[in-house]
């Protein structure tokens, strides 16, 4: 083929125009602000250069807060979801009737405002002064005493964001295991049935390895989503999360830049590589795992 | 022959039981996902007095009224919140194809200096998390002025490497005869782009809008930096307003009403497209 070098690169240019402004420049940019120390947004000017701002945030109470609650919502909600997929998955491919039913129902979370459904999950969990709200209620029918989810203890709180989470996040993983389940190659099972092989050998020899690629591609995907959780935080407790005690990573990030607390840059972009680097770490270190475990 | 037979009926039972035990699983779930749902269009049809009386509630409703409805759409600029989000969404996802589709052309079909380098430079953009960049672009949006502003929404949400390197896998499927062939009758690149490639590859075409349009209509973050005035709000930044200081905190029934409102566009879009749109999350989708 001959080479036609400048309208190819014509058919680029918007690309690499748009990618250039709104990525790249900003990605080399967001490492120079980290670094400035004192950096005024009004004035734009810094006091010079150094590591002051990553001191600051990694001493920061409402950042090592923001880090606890990540933490936890990440080792909660990624295993937990990925077993309730993985168990869900089993159970739908293995009926018939009203199959596609269920898969349409499953799915409607994806296609839900985050924000939206987050007021509806507040309003079920919340402890109001002229209700107790549905959840106290069934708890109450159990014996159980009120708690008020939304403004009350951490541990409560924490419970309904990852039960929030998780609603919002197994739509994927059950599609996606789904897919993997029909994908296995219908042999496989007839020649370990013809052999007598019980089920569970069955699970764990066959069907387990042949789809653990998508179990760690949604292990990968699930860390790296769920150290990024801002939204679902802010549908439950409100804007003010670290008054709520209840802010995420992303929810640093966006306070230190903009809103009430905003207007330092430079904290922003210290906290975001922060970021960036632990979830770095997490995604090389299940990728060697993966390499290890993972039949391919 | 009773040996093999006992076992048999005794399986047969097993997997019976199995079923039942599967069932009622599977629908545990889908009334959990349900639930939210009912809860919201039950809320929204509840009249104020008759919620705020309610101190257990109370799974139906004797009368329901539109009423939460009206106020919805009275008693907070929600129409606008909703021209807003259309707006921005179909301007965001139009010109994100005409960016998108070009780059794609080129990676696929045209051969240049450097090809290899830039599309190389594109898959690790791929890597980089939203977080990182919107910090600068935040920076820019406002010194160029053009926060409260449409633009200001729309420009920085445009680009989507991963659609590029979707279309372009698709783009590579196309037949090089059917180029060649087009080349050999005098048919330019433009004319070639748009009256074979594009046709062909319309169902990813379509995949990808949709899978922009939810995209958009969710977004939250990036216009929340960038709109403080709320003649610009998006529906979830109004929603979050809503919470905030809308009806005053305590007409549930009308925040539900508006909730229902937001909803009910992607989850009809959903039901008309749902199998283009499973089959398009599973290709590319993430979330989560």
């Amino acid at each position: 083929m001959k080479k036609n070098n400048l309208k190819s690169w014509l058919y680029l240019l918007p690309a690499l125009l748009f990618l250039g402004a709104f990525m790249l420049y900003p990605l080399i940019d967001v490492f120079i602000y980290s670094f400035e120390e004192g950096y005024n947004s009004a004035s734009q000017t810094s006091f010079g250069i150094g590591i002051y701002n990553y001191e600051y945030v990694l001493h920061d109470p409402y950042f090592l807060q923001a880090l606890q609650n990540t933490f936890l919502l990440v080792i909660i909600t990624v295993p937990l979801s990925t077993i309730l997929a993985l168990v869900i998955s089993l159970g739908l491919s293995s009926i018939k009737k009203v199959r596609s039913l269920y898969q349409t129902v499953y799915f409607l979370p994806y296609v839900t405002n985050t924000l939206a459904v987050g007021l509806v999950f507040m309003i079920l969990f919340k402890k109001t002064a002229y209700s107790d709200g549905l959840v106290n209620v069934l708890i109450n029918l159990f014996g159980g005493s009120s708690v008020d989810f939304i403004d009350g203890p951490y541990w409560a709180k924490m419970f309904v964001l990852c039960f929030y989470t998780i609603w919002i996040v197994l739509p994927f993983k059950i599609l996606i295991l789904t897919s993997a389940l029909a994908s296995v190659n219908e042999t496989y099972y007839k020649a370990a049935r013809i052999d007598g092989t019980s089920k569970a050998r069955i699970f764990f020899r066959i069907t387990l390895p042949m789809i653990s690629p998508m179990i760690f591609y949604l292990v990968i995907t699930g860390f790296i989503g769920a150290f990024k959780a801002y939204s679902d935080s802010v549908a439950l407790f409100g804007t003010d999360l670290n008054a709520a005690g209840m802010n995420t990573l992303v929810g640093y990030i966006y306070d230190m830049l903009y809103g009430d607390s905003g207007g330092y840059p430079s904290y922003a972009a210290a906290a975001a590589i922060i970021l960036f680097v632990i979830v770095l770490t997490i995604t090389v270190l299940n990728l060697l795992i993966s390499k290890k475990k993972v039949h391919y | 022959m009773d040996n093999i037979e006992l076992p048999k009926k005794k399986r047969k039972k097993n997997i019976h039981v199995m079923t039942v035990v599967v069932y009622i699983l599977l629908s545990v779930w889908a009334i959990i996902v349900i639930f939210p749902f009912y809860w919201m269009l039950l809320t929204s049809v509840k009249g104020y007095g008759e919620y705020a009386t309610e101190y257990i509630p109370q799974f139906f409703t004797a009368s329901p009224t539109l009423d939460n409805y009206a106020e919805a759409f009275t008693a907070v600029p929600l129409a606008l919140y909703f021209l807003n989000t259309l707006i921005f969404t179909v301007i965001t996802t139009a010109v994100m194809m005409i960016v998108i589709v070009p780059a794609a052309f080129a990676f696929s079909r045209l051969s240049f200096r450097g090809k290899n380098v830039v599309f190389t430079l594109f898959l690790a953009l791929m890597m980089i998390p939203n977080e990182l960049v919107i910090i600068t672009n935040f920076q820019t949006i406002t010194d160029m002025g053009l926060r409260n502003t449409f633009s200001g929404l729309i420009l920085p949400s445009v680009t989507s490497v991963f659609y590029i390197y979707l279309l372009k896998e698709n783009f590579e499927q196309i037949p090089d005869d059917l180029y060649k062939a087009a080349k050999v009758d005098g048919t330019s690149d433009m004319k070639y782009l748009l009256k074979v490639m594009i046709p062909i590859c319309r169902p990813t075409i379509i995949t990808i809008m949709i899978l922009k349009v939810i995209e958009c209509w969710n977004s939250y973050v990036w216009p929340r930096l960038i709109t403080d005035d709320k003649a610009y709000y998006l529906v979830s930044n109004g929603i979050e307003e809503i919470r905030e200081n809308g009806f005053g905190r305590e007409n549930i029934p009308a925040m539900m009403a508006a909730v229902v409102v937001i909803s009910v566009p992607l989850i009809v879009l959903f039901l008309i497209f749902r199998n283009k749109i499973m089959e398009g999350v599973s290709r590319g989708g993430t979330k989560g």
